[in-house]
């Protein structure tokens, strides 16, 4: 796959790659202009829907299909929320392509608004990413300056706005029904589904919550053809009637242990290993790999012997994981302890849980005393069992919880516990105690 | 029409709780359900299994409040019962597999099949007291809600025996602070969020927040913005467990101890519906009872927390009667047959200057009573109504931060401060025809018009007292001047015959409200020192014998004035019954 020319990322490192005339300069807008002048908004969703597209933000939801939820004949508003609350620890494709190419993005939000006939799109951007903020804000302008955003958009009857609005800096807030709160100027506690956002979203009304990453898929779909974007990833598994395939290119990140950690796009399917070596020249220091964390904490762990897992929307699951994620590849070598690494877990779970379902306030609460308890010498071989069946019984796919952080908290504490379990109980048995400090929380 | 299916278990006996049930196996467990016909009715599956008589625990869903499926209470399995798509004839049951849904947030559906009693649902109710019991203090011996507490409830039927954490609890700090009458034990607090909910749907003030996050969260106010609206004390009944607790109930008494008796609120016009409890005589609190055609589910803190005359050691609590210059405690029968004669000799001299005044705060039996003595000594007896406490407008619910009204309202706290305008004057119109206001008796007084006064009051205390000193001194100078009260007024001081009234928590009888509710109000304490209760003070003046049973005057009332006639069979049931005129 060496042959693999980056799309996505293609501009980055450009100078002056975030500008509206270097972006055009490489065909920025070309597909707007296309899709203005010759498609209805009905054939963007379709393009996009036989496209496969699949929703860049974890759950791999497939974007046209959402788009079609919309009530028919909707007398508007309707609303497209762009997800930019990249809170996923370990993941920074997002803030990379707001920062370094936000013309991409912008693009992307302006057909979709097109698409799902929206008038009003509304930014969500994670506090801590000031420079994307700015930088998007800076397209923003330009796009207002270039008929590209605004009343008639290049001519056209077709109106947008786009607002830009900065989190506060709370993992919940990723969660769509949690950001359309958020957005709201609410605390940001899941709502009840149903009613969808589809159907019932920000300030009541019709919407449409897409990532980042997605908005700069459909630029390069209607710019490309849909042809070229399922030329590239996985097709359908043809003995999983319910698979969607994973087409497309996406963008990974790769953290940790490794030597050249960083955002790199390769077609979906690449396998973990091939990632580390080919992308991040190996894990650093000579060292051997002891596992890593698949696609952003929550959606498990795997040990070295399963990088060969393609990283692709079903890969991970078949090795345990709840799903591919946000694809951020976190490697952790053979001297760190995995106590740690649950720990850190736990800590993160425990203060990003928003605290309004019971199994998931408590349990995140309960895994971190345990998990914190464990690595200060004090643990108990029970312990393993408790944390194994906490994280097993809270989240959405139980039913024991309103949204899925609950799943995502759960799921790499019993993955750790099983995979590594041996490294646990020898741990405890030998009474040992980690020194190692623990993440910082900020906010 | 909708027909949902619940799983039953046999009851202790080992019977099955009805004959209709439906056995099947689904998904390879044996059910047996009950099929309940729900109509059209929007219910979820609390409801709807309720009405097969089968309990799902849950702590966040009130029906007076929004749903939130928060607290994780109320899990169930739920599953289908479906006609085959070819052929109608066969039914296909179903079950959502390894899942459990929120009752309080599913809608009950035509074949909703709900399953709270299977191990899958048991023990997702179980994991989550679990959950809720970590950092529980546990401190129910000290606690105000032992007893009451739905945590207690549920963790004996529902939960597990022993908890495995071992680690430290967190301990938030406690927040006497957080309102006048409402304080607050943060550690005790499950986070279910009925009182946030409360106080930004039904109080609209929205004092209540939820401060931090996951296992740290806790409720709490704005600085310098404490809960202080006239509503706040419905958030203790609303907690299910003791965080929120009652500043004037707190350490007072254990809750089992207390005796409850359904009444009626006598503060305002609206006349909610209570429970009154008490023990030994003593009143210790009035709580809200859920009354769809009174109030609602909530009381307002006016009519909780003013029951304390009823207690206060300065009621009048023996009749006495003027010897030479001064009042002196008198036996009731001496005072009865003096009180006779006295008047029997004025509606002699002149009938028309005896007056009965008659206060809002008697039942509409004690008034009726109290007519048919006075007009039974002579029909040119006049008979008014006594003053009508008003204070300031009908105070309406939600209302927005600035403390404006919004629509719909959601309880309304009446400006007529007394629980039984409407019967009595429908009363005084039987006997009377025309409405007497208590200014043409201050008239009447002014021009020395009257020679026998008889004041029914039984006015609880306000600032501003419920007679002025001008109107008082008024009627100072009338010679046989009988006042009937529960303290000290103005005029009890002068009067020639001082008898003690009863207060609300010590009578029986029907108050009609403000929209022409007739509610039962039932006693629960005894009056005090040698107080009788009024009805049976009137019953003597009438020389009938026997103890007063209100329900048997009730019926006289109903047969004798049409007003009244829908409560002749003398009971009102639970809700009241309303009435038309």
């Amino acid at each position: 796959m060496a042959e693999f020319e980056p799309v996505l990322l293609r501009r980055i490192g450009k100078p002056n790659s975030a500008a509206l005339e270097t972006y055009r300069a490489d065909g920025g807008y070309r597909a707007l202009e296309k899709a203005l002048n010759s498609m209805q908004p009905v054939d963007v969703v379709n393009t996009v829907k036989n496209s496969g597209l699949r929703g860049r933000g974890g759950a791999g939801f497939p974007t046209g299909l959402k788009w079609t939820f919309l009530p028919k004949d909707h007398p508007g508003p309707i609303y497209l929320c762009v997800n930019a609350d990249e809170s996923e620890p370990c993941t920074f494709n997002n803030r990379v392509l707001m920062e370094q190419d936000p013309h991409q993005v912008l693009e992307g939000i302006i057909l979709s608004s097109y698409a799902i006939r929206a008038r009003t799109a509304y930014l969500y951007i994670r506090y801590e990413y000031g420079p994307a903020t700015r930088a998007m804000q800076k397209a923003i302008d330009e796009a207002y300056a270039s008929n590209l955003l605004g009343q008639n958009i290049l001519g056209k009857d077709f109106h947008l706005d786009v607002f830009i609005h900065r989190g506060a800096g709370a993992y919940i807030c990723g969660e769509e029904t949690g950001l359309i709160e958020s957005l709201e100027g609410k605390r940001a506690w899941p709502r009840i589904k149903p009613p969808f956002p589809a159907v019932e979203g920000a300030f009541r009304k019709p919407t449409i919550v897409n990532n980042i990453e997605t908005m700069a898929c459909v630029t390069h779909i209607l710019d490309r053809g849909l042809e070229w974007f399922r030329s590239l990833g996985v097709p359908p598994d043809p003995n999983n009637p319910r698979d969607a395939g994973s087409f497309g290119p996406k963008l990974y990140n790769l953290s940790g242990h490794v030597n050249r950690p960083g955002t790199y796009e390769a077609p979906m399917g690449i396998t973990v290993r091939e990632l580390i070596d080919k992308y991040g020249g190996g894990v650093w220091q000579g060292r051997k790999a002891k596992g890593a964390i698949p696609g952003g904490i929550s959606m498990g762990v795997i040990t070295e012997a399963e990088f060969d897992m393609p990283l692709d929307f079903n890969g991970p699951g078949k090795v345990g994981c709840l799903g591919l994620g946000t694809g951020a590849v976190t490697v952790f070598d053979e001297t760190t302890s995995i106590v740690d690494v649950l720990a850190n877990i736990c800590r993160f779970f425990a203060h990003e849980s928003c605290g309004q379902c019971t199994p998931c306030r408590e349990g995140t609460g309960w895994m971190d005393k345990i998990a914190d308890r464990i690595k200060h010498g004090q643990g108990r071989r029970e312990d393993l069992d408790i944390l194994a069946e906490v994280g097993n019984r809270i989240g959405i796919m139980p039913g024991t919880t309103i949204c899925g952080l609950a799943d995502g908290a759960g799921w790499p504490v019993k993955l750790a516990v099983k995979k590594f379990r041996a490294e646990f109980e020898a741990f405890i048995r030998d009474g040992k105690k980690s020194t190692v400090k623990s993440l910082a929380l900020v906010h | 029409m909708a027909t949902v299916f619940v799983n039953v278990l046999p009851d202790a006996n080992g019977k099955p709780p009805r004959s209709d049930l439906i056995k099947v196996e689904v998904g390879g467990q044996k059910l047996t359900l009950a099929p309940v016909d729900i109509g059209n009715e929007k219910l979820n599956l609390i409801q709807a299994a309720e009405r097969a008589g089968v309990f799902v625990p849950h702590y966040c869903w009130h029906p007076a409040l929004t749903v939130v499926a928060s607290c994780r209470m109320c899990l169930v399995q739920t599953g289908r019962r479906d006609p085959d798509k070819n052929d109608p004839a066969k039914i296909n049951w179903s079950l959502l597999p390894n899942k459990v849904v929120p009752a309080c947030q599913t809608p009950a559906t035509d074949g909703t099949i709900i399953v709270t009693n299977n191990p899958l649902a048991k023990n997702a109710q179980a994991d989550t007291l679990e959950g809720i019991l970590l950092n529980h203090p546990l401190d129910c011996p000290v606690c105000d809600k032992a007893g009451e507490c739905m945590l207690q409830d549920y963790s004996y039927r529902y939960g597990r025996a022993q908890s495995r954490m071992i680690d430290e609890k967190n301990t938030p700090p406690n927040k006497p602070h957080i309102g006048d009458n409402v304080t607050l034990f943060t550690d005790r607090c499950i986070m279910c969020s009925r009182c946030v909910r409360f106080t930004r749907e039904v109080a609209g003030t929205a004092e209540l927040q939820i401060i931090n996050r996951g296992h740290h969260s806790e409720i709490d106010i704005f600085p310098g913005e404490p809960l202080n609206n006239k509503l706040a004390t419905n958030v203790v009944d609303l907690c299910p467990v003791g965080a929120l607790c009652s500043k004037d109930f707190l350490y007072t008494h254990r809750v089992w101890n207390l005796k409850t008796v359904d009444s009626v609120c006598a503060d305002c016009s609206t006349g909610c519906s209570i429970h009154l409890d008490t023990n030994k005589s003593v009143v210790y609190r009035l709580r809200p009872r859920h009354n769809p055609q009174a109030q609602g589910y909530f009381m307002c803190d006016d009519g909780r927390l003013g029951y304390h005359y009823v207690n206060a050691p300065e009621r009048i609590v023996r009749p006495q009667m003027r010897t030479e210059q001064t009042l002196t405690p008198t036996p009731w029968n001496e005072v009865r047959q003096a009180l006779v004669q006295d008047l029997k000799a004025a509606v002699q001299r002149d009938a028309t200057g005896v007056l009965g005044v008659l206060s809002p705060f008697l039942t509409c039996e004690e008034a009726y009573l109290l007519a048919k003595f006075l007009k039974g000594l002579s029909g040119q007896v006049r008979l008014a109504l006594g003053p009508v406490p008003v204070v300031g407008q009908d105070d309406t619910y939600p209302k927005d931060r600035r403390g404006n009204p919004i629509q719909p309202v959601r309880f309304t706290i009446r400006a007529e401060k007394c629980p039984n305008r409407r019967g009595v004057e429908e009363v005084l119109r039987h006997f009377q025809g025309d409405l007497i206001p208590f200014d043409e008796v201050i008239r009447s007084a002014q021009s020395n018009s009257i020679q026998a006064l008889y004041l029914a009051g039984g006015y609880p205390p306000r600032e501003e007292g419920w007679i002025r000193t001008d109107q008082a001194e008024h009627l100072k100078n009338i010679p046989l001047l009988i006042v009937q009260d529960l303290l000290p007024s103005p005029i009890s001081s002068a009067a020639k015959y001082l008898l003690p009234a009863s207060s609300f928590a010590e009578k029986e009888g029907t108050f009609v409200n403000h929209a022409g509710l007739a509610q039962a109000l039932r006693w629960g304490v005894t009056p005090p020192g040698e107080c009788r209760v009024d009805g049976q003070i009137f019953l003597d003046l009438l020389e009938r014998r026997g103890l007063i049973h209100a329900p048997t005057v009730r019926q006289e009332l109903g047969q004798e004035i049409p007003y009244f006639a829908p409560l002749a069979q003398g009971d009102l049931g639970e809700y009241g019954i309303p009435l038309q005129g």
